[in-house]
């Protein structure tokens, strides 16, 4: 990336994951800072059981407030959000958020690019989205709907992934911005504002 | 891309030449079906589907049904069920005749899934099931009660742990793909076309069930639904909604006590 170009305003960070990612978010969310001045929200591909321990579970890896999305909840900054098992997460102008029932995709719902494209649209250059392990093509197409709309994307690096196809279909899709292992991804986030 | 602009002019289109008022549907799902329908019905432009939704009422059917969602499934949320089952089925069936409302059934398997659970409660003779949509394809298919034989070992999975206990394929008749459920249970099915967004409250229920069909509606669109159960409803009645959905935070949030941590309200008042 070039330097000395002025990275936008994050004002939403993406991050997407499927098989083996939440090992990953156990090592990334302790390593973030106790005040992050934009939302979090997070999409994983997950079972349909209604049980909400992944929450908790979330919730004791970070300082920040963690909760599972519900229907039109606002996004607060400094927060973190799940995508609730079985719906689409999707984004409204006023920066609420709304779910959505429809048909699966890529095999999945919640689906990463579901929700990454509908940032796109509403935060425009202001996201940045990453995508973790996963043994999935989801979160490619968002990606570089994000990219199209000026936003910064990251992908796992790919030897440090669990289940490395996820991230490496991103980056050999040219849908990438940057290729970080956990700690870089870290220091990453916690430079953005 | 389509432009928010092109979105506003469809949704009035549709509303001054046929009725239709989608301008309160959550906008982000509402782009992503219209979309969705470009492709698959392969519009070179946005303004060659708006021509075509314009000029041909014919596509207008297919045009409502793709872009309200109309994903269901019988037992969703198998808690859900058996709260019904424990919870609520044993007080109405104190009352001499029970009337229950599916608003924005879709293709109805909730709708047979309340019916089924009726039956094992000994209620459904006493019980009238009201089944409504804005879309009549999929009332055509509650009618009819066949859904597609592969949903069945899902469907017997979920009734089970909603706590069903019976051979769940004794409630179908499998035929060419399909399961054709039983007559017994269609027979209390009645159905018609309701659009909550502009029709009014037609009859007092004990139960209304309306899941996953307010996330697709803005906040005002929401209260105004709410306040429309809520006329609909008697004191001590039921309001189910879906998981992620709540009654906090709307306009009728007092008049109502959550039962238990199932999505369930009592009427108080």
């Amino acid at each position: 990336m070039e330097e000395n170009r002025i990275a936008p305003h994050c004002e939403l960070l993406l991050i997407g994951g499927s098989a083996g990612s939440l090992e990953v978010l156990f090592k990334l969310l302790p390593l973030l800072k106790g005040h992050l001045p934009f939302p979090v929200v997070l999409v994983l591909h997950r079972r349909n059981s209604g049980d909400s321990s992944l929450t908790e579970l979330l919730a004791s890896k970070s300082s920040l407030f963690t909760s599972e999305v519900e229907d039109k909840d606002p996004i607060l900054a400094g927060n973190i959000y799940l995508a609730p098992a079985d719906y689409h997460l999707l984004i409204e102008s006023d920066r609420s958020f709304s779910l959505d029932y429809s048909e699966k995709i890529n095999y999945s719902r919640p689906s990463i690019d579901v929700t990454f494209e509908s940032a796109a649209n509403i935060y425009g250059s202001s996201v940045v989205a990453a995508l973790l392990s996963g043994a999935n093509e989801d979160g490619t197409r968002g990606l570089l709907a994000i990219q199209k709309a000026g936003g910064r994307t990251v992908a796992q690096l790919p030897a440090t992934a669990q289940m490395p196809f996820m991230p490496q279909h991103a980056i050999t899709s040219n849908a990438a911005g940057l290729v970080l292992d956990i700690p870089g991804m870290a220091q990453f986030f916690n430079t953005l504002e | 891309m389509i432009e928010d602009e092109d979105i506003d002019l469809l949704l009035n289109d549709l509303f001054d030449l046929y009725g239709y008022d989608f301008m309160s549907y959550s906008r982000a799902s509402l782009r992503r079906r219209i979309e969705r329908l470009c492709m698959l019905d392969k519009f070179p432009s946005f303004a060659e589907l708006r021509y075509r939704v314009r000029n041909d009422p014919e596509y207008l059917k297919r045009f409502v049904e793709e872009i309200t969602v109309n994903v269901t499934e019988m037992f969703r949320d198998p808690s859900f069920y058996k709260s019904l089952r424990d919870d609520i089925l044993p007080v109405l069936g104190t009352k001499p005749f029970i009337r229950i409302w599916h608003a924005g059934c879709s293709t109805g398997e909730e709708v047979y899934s309340m019916a089924i659970l009726l039956k094992e409660a000994n209620l459904l003779r006493k019980s009238l099931l009201y089944a409504t949509d804005l879309n009549p394809t999929v009332l055509e298919k509650v009618r009819k009660g066949i859904f597609p034989l592969t949903q069945m070992k899902q469907y017997s999975e979920s009734y089970i742990s909603s706590g069903g206990t019976r051979d769940f394929s004794s409630y179908y008749t499998a035929n060419y793909g399909q399961a054709k459920f039983d007559s017994e249970l269609s027979e209390k099915i009645i159905i018609s076309t309701h659009n909550l967004v502009s029709d009014s409250s037609f009859n007092e229920f004990d139960l209304i069930l309306c899941r996953n069909v307010l996330i697709y509606f803005d906040k005002k669109l929401q209260d105004r639904v709410l306040q429309l159960f809520d006329a609909s409803l008697g004191t001590l009645s039921y309001l189910a909604l879906g998981t992620k959905e709540t009654l906090k935070f709307s306009v009728v949030q007092n008049k109502f006590k959550q039962l238990n941590r199932e999505k369930i309200w009592k009427k108080i008042e």
